[in-house]
C-alpha cells in the first residue's frame, strides 16, 4: 500500500519537472494529462477501502485530466496554428532547477507543520506544495499564454492531492463542482486563447500591454 | 426546491435565452427573469429566517442580505440591458444575456453557500460567467482585459481553495471530522491547528482579496471595469465584489471564534488600509473614466476590509457599506455607461461637456460621484461614519487620520477628472451621435441612487433588520 502510494508520489513529482523542462508544448500538455491521470490513481490509492464515491472521484478527475482538457487544449493548439516551442523568458534548466529547488522546500516547509498521525500526509503534503511551486514556476516564467493555462492547471493539481487528505469534508457535489469548474475554465481560457491570437496574432503574453497606466 | 428557486430560475433561464432565436427577445426574456428572481427573493425576504438548521446550501441571515442586494442590482441592470442593447444592435446578445443571467444564479449560490468547498465552486463560477461579458466588444483592448480577469482570478481563486482546504486539515489536526460546514468550523474554532489556521486565512484573504480588488491583487481591476460595458461594471462592481467580502466576512468570523481574531484583524486593516492608499493615489489625474470607477471601487473593497478587522463593533457598519456600496457602484457604472455611448470615449480627452449633452445622464453622474465618495446625505456617508467612529472608539487615531486623508484624496482624485467630463462644450462627434437618454437606461440608475440617498436619510425598518440580523450572525463566536 505504502509502497504504491510512494511510487505515485515520485512519478508526480517526475512529471512536474518534465513539465517545467521541456521544450515542446505538445509534450508539456502530455505531461499534464499523465499527471491527471496519475492523480487518479493516487485518490484510489490513498482510500483505503473503495467507496463509489472515491471511485466517481478518482475516474472523474482522470477522465477529466487526462482526456478532456488535453482534447481542449490540442485543439486550441491547432487553431491557432503557433510555433510549438514553449518559449520560456527563464532558461529551461534554470526553471529546472528552481522547480527542484522548490520540490526540496516543500518537503521542508511541510515537516515544520503539524500533520495527522497517518502515513497519508507525510507524503501527500509535500507533493502537493511541490506541485503548487511548479504550477507558479510554469505561470510566472513562461510567455504564451497557452503554457500558463498549463501552470495553472499544474496549480490546480497541487491543490487536488491536498484535497485528498479531506474527502471526508467535502461533499460529493461540491467535489464535483470543482472538477466542473475547473473544466469550464479551461474551456474559457481555451477560446480567449483563440481570440488573443486572432487580434494579436502571437500568443505572447507580452503584447497584452494595450493597458495600463 | 421552492426555497433554492433564486438559484434554479436564472440558470435555466440562462439556458431558454441561449436557444431563443430572436436578437429582440433576448433581453426581455432577461429583463422578466430579473423581475421575478427579485419577487422571489422579496417573498423570501418578507418570511422570517427559518430555524438555524446545518446543511451546505442553506439561506442564513448574512446570505438573506446577499441575495436582496444582489437581486434588486440585478434587477436595474436587466432593465438597463434593455435599453443599453437596443444601441447595439450590431454586437451578437445571446452570450451576453445567458451569461449575465448565470451570474445570477451563481452570485445566489453564494448568497446560499454554507460550506467553504461551495462558496468556492460559486465564487469560481461567478467569475467564469463574467468573463466573457468582458469581451462583449470583441477589441483587442477588452480580450487583453479578460485574459488577465481570468487568469489573475483564477490564479488568485486557486489560493482561496488551498487555503478552505486548509481551514479543512486544521479541524482534522484538531481532532475533530474534517468538516468545512461554517457551523462546524465555528464550534470546533478552538481546537483548529493554529499554525494551518494561519496559513489558510493567509491564503483565503489573498484569494478572495484577489476577488475584491485589495491592493497589491488589484491589478485585473482596472482593465476589467475599463473594457467591460457599463452595464457589466455594476454587476462587476456591485455583486461580485460584495460576493467576495461575505466569503472575507465569513473567514474573519471563523479566524475570530479560534482566538486569532487579532492576526486576521492585523492583516485586514493593513491590506484595508493600503488599498485605500494606492487607489487614492492613482485616481489622482485618471483620465479614463471607468478605470476612474475601477479604482474607486478598490477604495471602497479597502473600506470594506478595513471595516471587517475593526472587530465585532464595526460589523453592522461594514454591512451597510457593502450595501451602500453596491448600490452606488451600479449607478455610477450605469451613468457613465451612458455618457460613454454618447461620446463614443471614456477618456477626458474626448468626453466635454457631458451636463450639456445628456442633462439626466450627467446629473445622475454628478450625484453617484457625489453618493460614491461619501458624501452627504447619502448612505456612503453614514456608513462611512459609522466605519469612522469605530476606528476612533479604538483610540486609533493614526488610522483614523490615513482613513480620513486617503478619502479625501479619492474625493479630489474622482472630483477633477469627473468634473472635467461634465462641464464644458461637447465634441462635435458627441452631438450628432445617436444615443439619447431613454427611460429604460436612466430609470434604473435614477432608482439605485435614490435608494442609496434614501438610506442615508432614513434607514427603513426591514433594511435595518436585515442588515443587522447579517452583522449579528457574523459576530457570533467573535
Amino acid at each position: 500500500m505504502h509502497s504504491t502510494l510512494s511510487s505515485l508520489v515520485a512519478i508526480l513529482l517526475l512529471i512536474n519537472l518534465v513539465a517545467l523542462g521541456s521544450s515542446r508544448i505538445g509534450t508539456v500538455v502530455r505531461a499534464v494529462a499523465l499527471q491527471g491521470v496519475v492523480l487518479g490513481a493516487l485518490a484510489l490509492a490513498a482510500h483505503g477501502e473503495l467507496s463509489y464515491r472515491v471511485l466517481a472521484l478518482a475516474l472523474g478527475s482522470a477522465a477529466l485530466k487526462g482526456w478532456a482538457i488535453p482534447v481542449v487544449l490540442f485543439r486550441a493548439l491547432r487553431q491557432v496554428a503557433i510555433k510549438r516551442e514553449v518559449e520560456p523568458s527563464l532558461g529551461l534548466l534554470p526553471s529546472l532547477l528552481l522547480g527542484a529547488a522548490a520540490t526540496v522546500l516543500a518537503i521542508v516547509a511541510s515537516s515544520a507543520l503539524p500533520l495527522a498521525e497517518t502515513e497519508l500526509a507525510p507524503l501527500l503534503v509535500p507533493a502537493s506544495f511541490a506541485t503548487v511551486a511548479a504550477g507558479f514556476i510554469l505561470l510566472t516564467t513562461r510567455r504564451k499564454a497557452i503554457n500558463q493555462v498549463l501552470g495553472f492547471i499544474l496549480l490546480e493539481n497541487g491543490i487536488f492531492v491536498f484535497g485528498l487528505l479531506l474527502v471526508e469534508a467535502m461533499p460529493f457535489l461540491v467535489e464535483a463542482g470543482v472538477l466542473l469548474d475547473l473544466f469550464v475554465g479551461i474551456f474559457v481560457f481555451s477560446i480567449i486563447i483563440h481570440h488573443i491570437n486572432r487580434e494579436f496574432a502571437s500568443l505572447d503574453t507580452r503584447r497584452l500591454s494595450l493597458l495600463k497606466e | 426546491m421552492v426555497s433554492l428557486s433564486p438559484i434554479l430560475l436564472p440558470l435555466v433561464m440562462a439556458v431558454v435565452v441561449f436557444f431563443t432565436p430572436s436578437k429582440r427577445w433576448r433581453p426581455r426574456l432577461l429583463a422578466a427573469t430579473a423581475v421575478a428572481h427579485f419577487a422571489l427573493t422579496v417573498a423570501l425576504l418578507s418570511q422570517p429566517a427559518g430555524p438555524v438548521t446545518s446543511g451546505w446550501l442553506r439561506l442564513d441571515a448574512p446570505g438573506r442580505l446577499l441575495l436582496g442586494l444582489v437581486s434588486l442590482l440585478f434587477l436595474c441592470c436587466a432593465v438597463y440591458s434593455v435599453g443599453y442593447l437596443r444601441y447595439r444592435v450590431e454586437r451578437a446578445n445571446r452570450r451576453f444575456c445567458a451569461c449575465l443571467l448565470v451570474a445570477l444564479g451563481t452570485m445566489s449560490l453564494v448568497a446560499y453557500s454554507q460550506h467553504f468547498g461551495l462558496l468556492w465552486v460559486s465564487m469560481e463560477a461567478t467569475t467564469l460567467a463574467t468573463a466573457p461579458l468582458i469581451y462583449f466588444n470583441r477589441t483587442p483592448r477588452s480580450i487583453e482585459a479578460t485574459w488577465k480577469y481570468l487568469m489573475l482570478s483564477s490564479v488568485g481563486l486557486a489560493m482561496a481553495l488551498f487555503g478552505s482546504f486548509f481551514l479543512g486539515y486544521a479541524a482534522l489536526l484538531g481532532g475533530g471530522e474534517a468538516s468545512l460546514l461554517f457551523s462546524d468550523l465555528l464550534v470546533g474554532a478552538e481546537a483548529l491547528s493554529k499554525p494551518w489556521l494561519r496559513a489558510g486565512f493567509a491564503l483565503l484573504l489573498v484569494g478572495y482579496g484577489t476577488k475584491l480588488g485589495l491592493a497589491p491583487m488589484h491589478t485585473w481591476k482596472p482593465d476589467a471595469y475599463g473594457e467591460a460595458p457599463g452595464v457589466v461594471g455594476a454587476v462587476l462592481a456591485g455583486g461580485l465584489t460584495s460576493c467576495a467580502f461575505l466569503a472575507l466576512a465569513r473567514l474573519t468570523q471563523v479566524a475570530g471564534a479560534a482566538g486569532e481574531g487579532d492576526y486576521a484583524n492585523r492583516l485586514l486593516v493593513l491590506i484595508g488600509i493600503g488599498s485605500m492608499g494606492v487607489a487614492g493615489a492613482l485616481l489622482l489625474g485618471q483620465r479614463d473614466l471607468k478605470r476612474m470607477l475601477a479604482y474607486s471601487s478598490v477604495e471602497q473593497m479597502g473600506i470594506l476590509a478595513l471595516a471587517a478587522g475593526l472587530g465585532a463593533g464595526a460589523g453592522f457598519a461594514a454591512m451597510l457599506h457593502m450595501v451602500n456600496n453596491a448600490l452606488a457602484k451600479g449607478a455610477l457604472f450605469l451613468a457613465v455607461g451612458n455618457v460613454h455611448r454618447a461620446f463614443g470615449s471614456k477618456t477626458i480627452d474626448t468626453v466635454r461637456g457631458a451636463l450639456t449633452r445628456l442633462p439626466v445622464s450627467g446629473t445622475l453622474f454628478l450625484l453617484a460621484f457625489f453618493a460614491v465618495t461619501g458624501s452627504p446625505p447619502f448612505g456612503l456617508f453614514a456608513s462611512e461614519l459609522l466605519i469612522l467612529k469605530e476606528i476612533f472608539a479604538g483610540g486609533r487615531y493614526v488610522l483614523g487620520g490615513f482613513f480620513l486623508a486617503f478619502l479625501f484624496l479619492a474625493f479630489a482624485g474622482m472630483g477633477s477628472t469627473t468634473l472635467t467630463a461634465l462641464q464644458g462644450r461637447p465634441p462635435r462627434s458627441a452631438r450628432d451621435s445617436n444615443y439619447r437618454d431613454r427611460f429604460a437606461t436612466v430609470a434604473p440608475p435614477l432608482l439605485l441612487l435614490g435608494i442609496v440617498l434614501l438610506f442615508g436619510l432614513w434607514l427603513p425598518d426591514p433594511i435595518r433588520a436585515l442588515v443587522s440580523d447579517a452583522a449579528a450572525a457574523l459576530e457570533v463566536g467573535r
